[in-house]
């Protein structure tokens, strides 16, 4: 074992971990407005890839143009999702909204396998290609992105939720959402905030990854997964307990690859995920709650 | 209770009926399929409409039952009755260790948890190669026999599976009815009143879990048996979440309703054929509708559909 | 209420057939792909392909003044679904022959079924335990993974590279190709020193490759379809691995090169002689078929034809050569098959037999190696 092999799965690990990061946020900003664990949200992430390879490819825009616009664009199917699906449900059982934002997701998936057909496709990297080299290990521009990308939206994100008022309005809905009413905030809205703001961050997940891992319609599955299982390590914050969630993953899938066995890699992340919520079943930065009756 | 055997024996005469309607055509082969998956509804519905406990890994335990089943037949040469009911006994253990710690956990932290269970048993059927053939699949398990009478046809194989599903059918309602069922309902609506009454709620749901993986087990068993070949992918995550999407859909804590789910599911894409590349829009968009219009799922919504209709058809007589 | 509802769809759904029976003049031929899910590359291409060739043979008055009727069903690579869906075609529509499935997985799963039934399969997979051994109704076109690897380990062994790592795809292609990998090194001279694998919705290689960087290894083999490799090759590029890249032929189509962009440059990999089609000798016994396909594929889908998509032609060919001969029932078919004799497909140049149902021999691989976006043949 050289330090510059533990070097490399490490570095690896964390730029595919501030992927799942950035996804696993999306869960929680929903999960904490209205409680529902969405699982279309890795559809969003496919989202803002495939969109922006349309505008690349379809209306010849450029980079710094085309990401904004599909960003934009996911958004608007985020409001879509909510306005269309979430909000009509008559019985919003935890259960019943499990089995929409699957169906959803379901939908989605097939609407862009109509739209993009089945081809995987490729995107330009931001800056380039060329390795930049740390002691050894290697890296490349994009994750370099990645990076900063996820810490500058961990620091809005804190900044939005502590200090505006609509931030605040929607911390109060995750703390309790009938007082929260009580109080004048318009809950109605904030879920369907939460949803703009989610899809719009899977979205922003999507458009960074896809230089590197490519995009096609079903990408978003995978990708859906490893962000929830993120957010649950870091206890379903929207914060740096996620964001730690997240990095933890990505480090122990490649660590797993590297050192033990590469076809058991997600079986490991898995056990030692199972083990996490046997030891602190609130996840592991979360405070145990007593169940009211 | 006379009212629910009438019920049931209702729904038998009609299952065991079927098949002169159907003459051993392709449908035939769906309806097979149809009892297994009623069968792995059933299953999760004990735990999911009964005991209100969440499980997105029981594909795991479908599997589980159809490998050691097949591995013990195909390759080990084991009488098919014998390996069944030791298939089921030893996932019914594993669910049982297993399920003290993972049911201590709650709402979405059980369906991580539970769904991460579910992925390790699925890589562990993808890695063995040596014992379960790894992704290309485990092939040359044995048909079913009793002495020298073999369910090798669609027909056959019918009978077999629709006997023991509505077995498991009659269990599931014999349960549902006694003193446990009762104690399941209460820990589903508060766990910590049904504690206080003397529940050992605990264990009760533990058991659950147990029972509802020994029944997903043996319908592992009957899978690979009909198919006589089995392959991991039939036991991923997709699948755990069409087992949900069928109970949610046919109506929870309903095992009529867990039929009318797994028979709508298991049916629809064979309707949907003609539909070509279009059969997953139109899929995904029939689960939402579903869940917005029917949220108390089939068993609930056809009865109130019926109803709208002859009621809309009155207002229109008086009219 | 709900039986009524069943039997009421069942009820359409009989009659549908009956009406398609009264006009049962041609040859109904099934077909079994997986057009959506994750083995879509090959269902896809594979389905077109039929279509195209049926209609056209069709359009010049059929075969023997019958014509032929596709009927293709998409299996989503599962494998329940293709068993249920092969009963379907046997038992429904009543089909004389089945083409396909796509996948290993889905093949091995319908072998009994066509056993039993006693109706010839013409599989477009690749596993050559298909074929291995031998079974009565079961025939493949696609060449065996076992040819592929040979031709890879052959170039290695003239190269004096005898210490090679494999990184194969946790799928059925993947696992196939491992297991020949394996079994067949020690007959080449060949030492695998590191042996891994990467899941087929892997994002990130670097760790498997970083450990591979470590190893002994003189030359690196991937086995893996898109996009997989081409992450591969980009990791590769991104460590600076210095190591000879060698891939399958999953990968041996355009779309692999517009993914991996400049890291697909130099990799070399065994491919169906589809891809250098134009450049090949004419005294290739192949090459007619190759260009009339190629050629016909690009005008009806405007994209290339593949070598996937040639599994399927040479599968409805050799059935219509088959029909051409006087057979029309199944046990006649399938005899015909048997017979069949230099016959000179997309895939390479068949010869049937009682032993051999696989029908093709190494000269139906080359290998190429991707310079400046394109093919070449590596001599």
């Amino acid at each position: 074992m050289q330090f510059d092999q533990l070097l490399q799965y490490s570095l690896s690990g964390l730029s595919t971990g501030a992927i799942y990061a950035l996804i696993g946020i999306g869960f929680s900003i929903i999960y904490n407005a209205t409680g529902i664990i969405n699982f279309a949200q890795g559809e969003f992430v496919m989202l803002g890839g495939m969109f922006t390879l349309l505008f690349l490819e379809t209306f010849k825009l450029p980079l710094w143009a085309a990401i904004p616009c599909a960003i934009a664009a996911s958004t608007v199917a985020g409001m879509l999702f909510e306005r269309l699906a979430i909000r009509p449900l008559r019985q919003p059982t935890p259960i019943n909204l499990v089995i929409i934002t699957i169906g959803g997701s379901i939908l989605i998936r097939g609407l862009s396998m109509l739209a993009w057909g089945k081809d995987t496709h490729a995107i330009p990297p931001f800056s380039g290609d060329d390795p930049i080299s740390i002691a050894g290990a290697t890296i490349l521009p994009q994750h370099l992105w990645i990076l900063a990308i996820t810490i500058l939206i961990v620091f809005v994100n804190r900044f939005y939720f502590y200090h505006t008022i609509s931030g605040k309005a929607m911390r109060a809905c995750s703390y309790n959402r009938r007082a929260a009413g009580l109080v004048g905030i318009d809950v109605r809205r904030m879920v369907l905030f939460s949803f703009i703001i989610s899809s719009a961050m899977g979205a922003v997940a999507g458009i960074i990854v896809a230089p590197l891992t490519m995009t096609a319609y079903d990408v978003g599955v995978m990708l859906g997964l490893k962000g929830f299982c993120a957010a649950i390590i870091g206890g379903m914050s929207s914060g740096m307990a996620t964001v730690v969630g997240g990095l933890l993953l990505g480090v122990l899938e490649s660590l797993g690859a590297g050192l033990i066995s590469s076809g058991y890699k997600d079986a490991i992340a898995f056990i030692i995920l199972l083990l996490i919520l046997f030891i602190r079943p609130q996840g592991l930065f979360g405070k145990a709650e007593s169940e009211r009756v | 209770m006379s009212r629910d055997l009438l019920k049931f024996l209702a729904f038998a005469v009609l299952v065991l009926l079927a098949p002169l309607y159907f003459k051993g055509g392709y449908l035939m082969n769906v309806l097979v399929f149809v009892g297994i998956h009623t069968m792995l509804a059933i299953g999760l519905n004990l735990l999911l409409g009964y005991a209100g406990q969440i499980s997105l890994g029981h594909a795991g335990f479908f599997g589980m039952g159809a490998y050691l089943s097949g591995i013990l037949t195909a390759t080990y040469a084991w009488n098919p009755w014998l390996a069944m009911p030791l298939a089921a006994l030893l996932v019914g253990a594993l669910a049982f260790m297993i399920g003290f710690p993972i049911l201590k956990l709650k709402g979405h932290y059980l369906a991580m948890a539970t769904l991460g269970m579910g992925i390790i048993i699925y890589i562990v059927f993808n890695e063995t190669i040596d014992l379960t053939g790894g992704p290309s699949g485990l092939s040359g398990i044995p048909s079913l026999s009793i002495g020298t009478f073999t369910f090798d046809s669609d027909v056959k194989n019918y009978y077999l599976i629709w006997s023991i599903t509505l077995g498991t059918i009659l269990l599931t309602l014999n349960l549902a009815n006694s003193r446990v069922g009762r104690a399941l309902r209460a820990v589903h609506d508060s766990e910590v009143a049904a504690r206080v009454v003397g529940v050992n709620a605990r264990l009760l749901k533990v058991q659950i879990f147990a029972l509802s993986a020994v029944i997903s087990s043996v319908a592992g068993s009957l899978y690979a048996h009909t198919m006589t070949f089995v392959a991991p992918a039939s036991f991923g995550f997709n699948f755990s979440v069409e087992l949900l999407t069928m109970v949610v859909i046919g109506g929870l804590g309903s095992i009529y309703g867990s039929f009318l789910g797994a028979a709508l599911l298991t049916l629809l894409p064979e309707f949907l054929r003609a539909a070509h590349d279009y059969d997953i829009i139109i899929y995904g968009g029939l689960l939402m509708l579903m869940v917005m219009f029917m949220p108390g799922g089939l068993v609930r919504g056809i009865p109130d559909l019926f109803r709208m209709l002859v009621k809309g058809r009155g207002g229109d007589g008086h009219a | 209420m709900r039986f009524r509802f069943i039997q009421f769809l069942a009820a359409a759904f009989t009659l549908c057939i009956a009406q398609a029976a009264v006009a049962a003049a041609p040859i109904k031929i099934g077909a079994l792909f997986a057009v959506t899910g994750p083995a879509a590359f090959l269902g896809e291409p594979e389905r077109n392909t039929a279509k195209m060739v049926v209609d056209e043979i069709n359009k010049a008055g059929g075969v023997k003044g019958r014509k032929l009727e596709l009927v293709t069903y998409d299996t989503a690579g599962d494998a329940t679904k293709a068993v249920q869906l092969a009963t379907k075609l046997i038992k429904d529509d009543k089909v004389v022959a089945i083409i396909g499935p796509s996948t290993t997985g889905e093949t091995m799963a319908v072998i009994p079924v066509v056993e039993k039934e006693q109706i010839p399969l013409i599989s477009c997979s690749a596993g050559s335990k298909i074929t291995d051994p031998v079974k009565k109704w079961v025939f493949k076109t696609a060449q065996n993974d076992s040819l592929a690897v040979a031709k890879i380990f052959e170039y290695l062994q003239k190269q004096k590279q005898n210490k090679v790592a494999i990184l194969t795809v946790s799928d059925g292609f993947g696992s196939s190709g491992r297991e020949q990998l394996k079994a067949q090194a020690a007959k080449f001279g060949i030492n695998i020193v590191s042996d891994d694998t990467y899941g087929p919705k892997d994002t990130d290689m670097t760790a498997q490759l970083t450990k591979i960087r470590g190893s002994q290894a003189q030359a690196l083999i991937v086995w893996g379809t898109n996009p997989g490799p081409a992450v591969i090759a980009k990791n590769a590029k991104q460590l600076g691995l210095k190591l000879p890249l060698y891939m399958s032929h999953g990968v041996s189509s355009k779309k692999f090169i517009d993914l991996a962009g400049d890291a697909a440059e130099g990799i070399r990999l065994p491919s169906g002689k589809v891809l250098v089609a134009d450049v090949l000798s004419n005294s290739d016994s192949q090459k007619k078929s190759l260009l009339a396909f190629v050629k016909d594929y690009q005008n009806h889908y405007k994209t290339e034809g593949d070598h996937f998509g040639g599994h399927a032609w040479d599968a409805v060919m050799l059935i219509k050569t088959a029909v051409e001969q006087g057979a029309e029932s199944p046990a006649a078919i399938r005899d015909q098959l048997e017979k069949t004799k230099n016959f000179h497909g997309i895939g390479g140049t068949f010869n049937f037999s009682s032993q051999d149902h696989a029908g093709l021999g190494k000269d139906a691989f080359v290998l190429v190696e991707i310079k400046n976006k394109d093919w070449v043949i590596v001599k």
